[in-house]
């Protein structure tokens, strides 16, 4: 257990740091952007407290928000997915449950489970992100185009990431 | 009361994550305020150690675009030189002898660490703060205009807020005709940025220069923010809609001069006088 914790301990921060020192000038077009550091939220195993949950998360969004000028979005964002989160694991349980310690994974449950499990929410994070920085609804309509192409280069880079680093198999 | 704690212990996820939320909206709220959140951004040391870290791989990119625009700005100061000593040839002297007036803006040029152009709200960090003399709500420029205005203050850094921020607005003035308007970017092209409240009387026409009024107190006059792109009248508008192409192209900004008003202390307290007494 403990040199699992030591694992995401270590994950936490590259995850963060890649966030912030790459990622962040990465933006296509002016309107795709990465955030590639939830998917440390996502795949935090199944059985975690879900107030050890919120408190991971509101860290994770509170670093990255010093770095983005951005004091209190991306906390307020991350803890509101990782409150649901939990929630929606339950809603989309495969048959037979959850293995003890498992973590939500493209490998544990496949390629069309991963993708109901993180666009929903990696699109709840954004909306929550860019409404919140647009001050309201009043670009509507360029704010939710935004919202979709980001959703849809986060998710593409979190597949990536999740082909090349397939994580700890049992 | 004992069924409370019980309650709220049975619930104790959902109150984390109440109160959470609540902590987050009231940062949010907080740091939209002007001088909000004086420790917790990219001024901080080790924030802004990495960015500068990260800069410094990005500069080696940038250098030839770099040397260019200081090539092209120090022929632009030569010029300037020249036409003044030639004026001074000419003029006599003694005609503005206050010395305070004359050295009323000073000049600190800084390194752009961090910057940012995609989002609604941009912030472009900069590595001199408080020990270089600056100070929250200086003018920022560059050779090519207008940047922005010193939000934060460290000992090292400072973060300033572009002009690229949905939520600054900047007066304007159209050189050509004279005529006094505002500068607001809508949040969406970093190229482009939208000029408002010039009346339908004025004819304002594309490529007329857009430069910085000195209404403020923080732009000096005549720092050049653009040049019109498109001119929109609407049937019924009281004012034209223009767009603005900015003549600083914020994604390749290296570095950029703080201005430091000597006066603008001077100016604000005379201005707030007026406004007590309208009251």
């Amino acid at each position: 257990m403990s040199r699992l914790g030591i694992l995401q301990i270590i994950s936490f921060f590259i995850y963060l740091l890649y966030q912030v020192l790459i990622l962040q000038n990465v933006v296509l077009f002016h309107t795709a952007f990465c955030f590639l550091y939830v998917v440390f939220l996502l795949s935090l195993p199944v059985e975690t407290n879900p107030l050890a949950l919120m408190g991971i998360g509101f860290l994770m969004g509170f670093l990255v928000d010093m770095f983005y000028q951005s004091l209190g979005l991306h906390a307020f964002a991350c803890v509101l997915i990782m409150y649901v989160r939990n929630y929606w694991l339950n809603s989309m349980t495969p048959q037979g449950g959850y293995d003890s310690n498992a973590a939500p994974s493209l490998a544990m449950g496949g390629l069309q489970w991963y993708l109901v499990y993180t666009m929903p929410l990696v699109f709840l994070h954004h909306c929550i992100l860019f409404f919140v920085e647009a001050g309201g609804f009043g670009m509507f309509w360029f704010t939710l185009w935004k919202v979709i192409i980001s959703t849809f280069f986060t998710t593409l880079v979190i597949l990536i990431a999740q082909f090349l680093f397939p994580g700890r198999r049992r | 009361m004992e069924r409370l704690f019980y309650f709220i212990y049975q619930y104790r996820a959902f109150f984390t994550f109440l109160v959470l939320e609540l902590f987050c909206a009231w940062m949010i709220i907080e740091n939209n305020s002007y001088q909000g959140a004086r420790f917790f951004n990219s001024s901080n040391s080790v924030v802004a150690s990495l960015h500068n870290f990260s800069q410094g791989i990005r500069d080696y990119f940038l250098l030839r675009d770099v040397n260019a625009a200081l090539a092209e700005e120090n022929a632009e100061l030569r010029k300037q030189i020249e036409q003044n000593n030639q004026r001074l040839q000419v003029l006599d002297t003694l005609t503005s002898s206050d010395s305070l007036l004359i050295t009323r803006f000073d000049f600190v040029s800084a390194k752009v660490v961090n910057n940012q152009v995609d989002r609604f709200k941009n912030f472009i960090t900069l590595n001199k703060g408080e020990d270089a003399g600056l100070k929250p709500g200086m003018a920022v420029i560059s050779p090519f205009g207008a940047v922005g205005k010193v939000k934060v203050v460290s000992s090292h850094y400072s973060v300033v807020t572009s002009v690229l921020n949905i939520d600054v607005m900047v007066s304007a003035v159209l050189k050509r005709t004279g005529h006094f308007g505002t500068v607001q970017w809508d949040g969406k092209d970093p190229d482009r940025i939208s000029y408002k409240y010039i009346p339908r009387h004025v004819k304002p026409v594309v490529g007329d220069t857009v430069v910085t009024s000195g209404y403020n107190a923080v732009f000096p006059e005549g720092i050049m923010i653009g040049t019109i792109d498109k001119v929109d009248l609407k049937e019924e508008a009281l004012f034209y809609d223009l767009t603005v192409k900015l003549s600083q192209d914020f994604r390749t900004l290296a570095f950029v001069t703080v201005i430091k008003s000597q006066l603008k202390h001077e100016q604000d307290s005379v201005e707030r006088i007026i406004t007590d007494i309208q009251k």
